[in-house]
């Protein structure tokens, strides 16, 4: 920093300049933003205004956060699980016009008064996700027709909110583009139908689970713009009032229509009637897939996904989609029954551009679908959990053919090394699951490291092979690594946690049951990876309290941990309820955990919104602190599950 | 007559406020003028000749071979007092009217003529006392009410007399008030009051004068009273058959828009005979009159209860049947439809598209729901306004439970039909339940009045400030309240009991540290997305 009397040489750089620099900075590493606005005074005025997106961590700083960014136009709040209507009276005060989107749907305890505040303040809001807010009424939704500009509303299991408040909506929110009703029981056909009919601009439309019948599909079906209609568990649609509808939604490229059991082939036949646009079709859990729902599919040019999970499915059935859907990209059969070599094979080699392909739990295919489907040689995603008569040769062949795997789901599979070998060609990885796989050990997983640097999730949920070598390479190939499962691989040990404390991005670490793990390793990832938000330490019993604190100190950013049998006593648990942005919590069986220790971290942990607690605190816990902490928005689980030791080493431990 | 009694003995009082009654009366004008008129002619004993008129502008068709046929025209014409034409009108009424009985006429007639001579007598010892008891002013205004009262009886006697010559009525007294009105517009309009008076009748002139016009009164108000119970005519009243019995050619049949419609019909035109009844038929309280107290009902069989307590000959089965039924047997059946006399409506027989009225009933209701006035106000609410008082108890029912509210300040009782009416115009939008509402608003004031300023369309706020103030200040509790909920989270630990352990001072320098962080985004949503 090259700081002289008269002026500094970063005055040279424009406004504009700086800005694209912190473009990338946010685009790249956003740790770096914080180092960038600490080189000098101007850079943290910089800095203060290039900021459009703010995810606060808590709620009682938000004002003087705001105060330091002025062009903030996002507000996430799904970190603030409590948000009184004085702070969204503040939000409304610090952001004024500049408000364009805010994210209220993990939080609660704001009424309308704070919305309505909000809304007259911030004039110009776009977009406003309330969902979860279960106990907003009415008049939050009067508040809300107030934002004339809102164009993105989501609502979703805001069951208070009637008919009414969705009428003051539709009359007040004329440009809405978006609009989610899912789970808000009170409203029913009129809300949804003057919806339909006041917002002509209206896009998409999530209707899930509510109350609606025919009466107001006609309205909606009206919409010109509709792109969007997810019309998922609306019981009271079915064949007979969707037989009244003469022409589909011509704009319609999203239709929703799962677990709908009361629509079959005829009701579904009508209902995409004329949607000549539509591109995605989700029918999970819905009527058996025929010859003649395929065939209703066919006068669809553009349809490019179908999703069919949980679905009975015949073979005639796969054939006419085979023969049909001429621009398949992708399509998902998980858990459907009656996929069988034939239909399948069919299929796929009908569509050899397939994209997407979703197998899930499909136990009669065997190496002949896989065969096929390996022909489909642009394949980005393939998902074939518990395939379990696929032989191991099939890998080898997904490998060899198809080279543009990006995510890959093996679960459960007879996957061997050579297979894994054969699957590290696919350089452009980046989720792979071989969670269950018993046939591989470190040999394989080597190749992976090797092959595979876009890596970003590696499942390895009790591949029992797998050792600190393995690790490594992956470890060491692999620096995009976000994601990693190594739960009950037995063999990891601290070593393992080393190496991986390189992967910075981590942010997801599962290493329940690794009993070789102790303090010594999560400290070094709590160097490292200080990204950390989830981590599952169960069962790591040699864990203890010298793991927490570097991790309390450190990793500022976790939200979720488990801690059950680890060895962990008050002070550890103190050291953690530190954390600012601490959410959820998992105590079981903690030795060393006294009730006064634990009370002391839940009230001093801030923001948590779930603890999983043994019964036994319930008794052991004061009772004004348990309402105190539900009434900051935390819940708390009480579990009842007895104390489990599962092999020798772990008893050895306890003794 | 009970009700005549009692508003005629109140006389003077009456007469005072004669002026005022007259304006208010100009719809029953030709009423009042009737009674006048009628006083006159019993005066000069032309009752027969009044008959005559009666008849004449009754039965049209009954004069073709008198005059020509003017079927309106006739109303306004000279009131010819012919004993010849009455006699030739009276015959053919004779030889029309199965089951009439001159005798009971006739007898009736000379009841009549005996209380028009007791009249006399005491009009003639009125003016014979004139001079000498000046004094005596109760004594004479006695004897005018004793005259007044008389003279009501004669005249609803009358009436009563003479609608046992309709010819369409099955029962006798079915029409005596629409005729009343009729004969007040016959006679009114060419008989200049007062000229043909003898001089020493101008004072009970004027007491008649201003009792009609209380009767007039009292007579409106039985017709708007009478207007709530739904006429149900068994009997056919006086009507006056359009054009002969050639019904209208009619263009269409479209007979479904309306409760009143012959619904569900689809009559070929000339398949039915088309009536019109006349606005005072259609306005008239009592269709029923009693021939011997001159008491009115809506209802044939009310009447014919009542008459059992005249007399043991009204207590036979013949005289307590059904009279409709031996009518109906003996003639076949034309189907009949109804024209509504206002010109240019719909159900008028001369629109183009003119859609009949099924029954008497729905001529009446159309009548008023459509021409009349509003007269009827809800006592609850004070806005909705019916002619038909039946509505108006329809809507006494459900008044108070129209919960479902608009911004433009209408009220539905039903959820849907305030979503329709939302949908159809622009910017109304459904309110919530006022009381509530005051929460809001109040809220919102005392969060920010600009606020409140801003908003619009939420002014519904009852007046209660002590209220609002005090809902303000409990909401004050509940802030901050809050903000202390909010603000506690590490100072909260000494709300509770410090605990027993002992905590190393190292464990707390991290809890403590975290405060001196700088919290902000730390880059979850990396991306600079400006919305």
């Amino acid at each position: 920093m090259a700081v002289s009397s008269s002026s500094s040489i970063f005055d040279l750089l424009t406004d504009e300049i700086l800005f694209t620099i912190l473009d990338f900075l946010a685009a790249d590493s956003p740790l770096d933003l914080k180092a960038f606005s600490l080189v000098c005074k101007s850079f943290h005025a910089v800095q203060s205004r290039h900021r459009k997106t703010l995810k606060a961590l808590r709620i009682d700083l938000l004002p003087s956060v705001l105060r330091r960014y002025l062009s903030v136009s996002h507000l996430d709040l799904t970190l603030c699980p409590r948000v009184a209507d004085c702070s969204l009276s503040a939000v409304a005060a610090a952001c004024h016009s500049s408000l364009r989107s805010i994210d209220l749907s993990r939080s609660r305890s704001f009424t309308h008064a704070g919305i309505a505040d909000l809304v007259s303040n911030c004039r110009f809001l776009v977009e406003m996700d309330l969902s979860n807010a279960t106990d907003l009424t009415d008049f939050a939704a009067v508040a809300i027709s107030r934002a004339v500009n809102l164009e993105r509303l989501r609502m979703a299991r805001c069951k208070m909110i009637t008919d009414l408040g969705i009428g003051c909506v539709a009359v007040g929110c004329r440009k809405l583009k978006l609009i989610s009703l899912r789970w808000c029981l009170g409203v029913s056909d009129l809300g949804v139908g003057l919806i339909a009919v006041k917002c002509k601009e209206l896009k998409s439309l999530d209707l899930s689970y509510l109350q609606i019948t025919k009466k107001c599909l006609p309205a909606i079906l009206q919409l010109h713009n509709l792109e969007e209609l997810v019309l998922a568990g609306c019981l009271g649609i079915d064949d007979e009032a969707l037989a009244t509808l003469k022409q589909g939604c011509k704009s319609l490229e999203t239709l929703d229509v799962s677990n709908c059991p009361n629509v079959s082939h005829d009701g579904l036949s009508s209902l995409i009637n004329g949607a000549v646009c539509l591109r995605q079709l989700i029918l999970v859990n819905c009527t058996p897939v025929t010859n003649a729902l395929a065939t209703s599919l066919e006068k669809l040019p553009k349809l490019q996904a179908i999703k069919l999970d949980s679905c009975h499915v015949t073979c005639s059935g796969l054939k006419a989609i085979g023969n049909g859907c001429i621009s398949l990209k992708e399509l998902s059969l998980s858990k459907c029954s009656g996929v069988t070599d034939e239909g399948l094979s069919f299929l796929v080699t009908k569509h050899k551009g397939l994209k997407k392909l979703d197998i899930t739990c499909c136990t009669k295919i065997t190496d002949i679908s896989v065969s096929s489907v390996t022909s489909c040689s642009n394949l980005t995603s393939l998902k074939m959990e518990s395939c379990s008569l696929v032989s191991k040769e099939a890998f080898v062949l997904i490998g060899q053919r198809c080279h543009l795997l990006e995510e890959l789901d093996l679960t459960e599979n007879e996957i061997d090394n050579e297979g894994l070998k054969s699957i590290s060609r696919c350089s452009k990885l980046t989720s792979l699951k071989l969670g269950i796989c018993l046939n591989i050990t470190d040999k394989g997983l080597i190749h992976v490291g090797v092959g595979c640097p876009e890596l970003q999730e590696l499942d390895l949920y009790r591949s029992v092979g797998i050792t600190d070598c393995g690790i490594a390479a992956i470890a060491q190939g692999c620096p995009m690594l976000q994601i990693i499962n190594l739960a009950y691989c037995k063999d990891i040990s601290d070593d393992s946690l080393r190496l991986l404390s390189k992967c910075s991005r981590l942010n997801t670490l599962e290493i329940r049951g690794c009993a070789c793990v102790s303090s010594v390793g999560l400290s070094s990832i709590a160097v490292g990876c200080k990204q950390i938000a989830k981590l599952d330490i169960k069962k790591c019993c040699h864990i203890d309290d010298a793991g927490m604190i570097p991790l309390a100190h450190l990793c500022q950013n976790l939200r979720q941990i488990n801690l059950s049998y680890c060895s962990i006593t008050d002070v550890g648990l103190l050291a953690l309820a530190s954390i600012s942005c601490l959410q959820n919590m998992t105590i079981l069986h903690l030795r060393g955990l006294s009730a006064n220790g634990l009370a002391a971290a839940l009230l001093a942990c801030g923001s948590l919104t779930k603890v999983k607690l043994h019964v036994s605190f319930k008794s052991l816990l004061s009772q004004p602190l348990i309402h105190h902490m539900e009434a900051r928005g935390c819940m708390f689980q009480w579990r009842d599950k007895p104390f489990q030791v599962e092999d020798k080493e772990l008893k050895d431990a306890f003794r | 007559m009970d009700l005549g009694q009692n508003r005629f003995s109140e006389p003077s009082k009456k007469s005072s406020s004669a002026t005022d009654s007259v304006k208010n009366l100009v719809g029953n004008q030709r009423f009042t003028q009737y009674d006048s008129q009628q006083h006159q002619k019993w005066d000069t004993d032309t009752s027969l000749s009044y008959n005559t008129t009666l008849f004449q502008h009754n039965f049209p068709e009954f004069q073709a071979p008198l005059e020509p046929p003017s079927s309106q025209a006739c109303n306004q014409k000279d009131e010819i007092k012919r004993p010849d034409q009455f006699d030739q009108a009276t015959s053919l009424v004779n030889n029309n009217l199965q089951g009439w009985d001159p005798r009971v006429m006739l007898s009736s007639l000379s009841f009549l003529e005996q209380k028009i001579h007791q009249l006399q007598n005491i009009l003639q010892t009125m003016i014979s006392q004139e001079g000498q008891l000046s004094g005596q002013a109760n004594k004479h205004i006695a004897q005018q009410q004793l005259v007044t009262a008389d003279l009501t009886s004669i005249i609803i006697q009358l009436i009563s007399t003479a609608g046992t010559l309709l010819p369409s009525s099955k029962n006798s007294m079915s029409v005596t008030n629409p005729l009343i009105r009729q004969l007040g517009s016959i006679l009114g309009s060419n008989a200049s009051l007062g000229t043909n008076v003898e001089s020493h009748q101008n004072e009970i002139m004027a007491q008649g004068e201003s009792s009609a016009l209380d009767y007039g009164d009292q007579i409106k108000g039985m017709s708007d009273c009478g207007g709530k119970h739904n006429y149900v005519d068994q009997d056919e009243p006086y009507i006056l058959p359009v054009e002969g019995s050639e019904p209208l050619a009619v263009d269409e049949n479209e007979m479904k828009d309306s409760e009143d419609a012959a619904e569900g019909e689809s009559l070929p035109p000339g398949s039915y005979e088309v009536l019109q009844l006349e606005k005072e038929e259609i306005l008239a309280p009592h269709t029923h009159f009693c021939s011997i107290c001159g008491k009115g009902f809506k209802r044939d069989a009310n009447l014919r209860m009542h008459m059992r307590g005249h007399g043991d000959e009204y207590k036979t089965a013949a005289a307590l049947a059904k009279p409709t039924s031996k009518e109906s047997c003996a003639e076949p059946v034309l189907i009949k439809r109804y024209s509504c006399p206002y010109a240019g409506c719909k159900r008028n027989k001369d629109h183009k598209k003119f859609q009949p009225l099924k029954t008497i009933l729905c001529v009446k209701n159309h009548y008023k729901r459509s021409h009349c006035d509003k007269s009827y106000t809800c006592s609850r609410c004070n806005s909705k306004k019916f002619s038909v008082i039946a509505d108006l108890k329809t809507h006494e029912k459900h008044c108070g439970r129209d919960k479902w509210l608009c911004s433009c300040g209408t009220t539905f009782s039903r959820k849907d039909k305030l979503f329709g009416h939302v949908a159809l115009f622009q910017g109304h939008t459904p309110v919530l339940p006022a009381d509530e509402i005051k929460g809001l608003s109040d809220q919102g004031q005392h969060k920010d009045p600009a606020m409140m300023m801003e908003s619009k369309g939420f002014d519904l706020k009852p007046a209660g400030g002590v209220h609002a103030l005090n809902m303000k200040v409990d909401d004050d509790h509940g802030f901050f309240s809050q903000m202390n909920f909010d603000s506690c989270n590490f100072g909260g630990i000494q709300e509770f009991p410090r605990p027993a352990f002992e905590i190393p001072e190292s464990s707390f320098s991290f809890i403590q540290s975290r405060s001196c962080n700088f919290v902000q985004s730390t880059g979850e949503n990396p991306s600079p997305n400006v919305l």
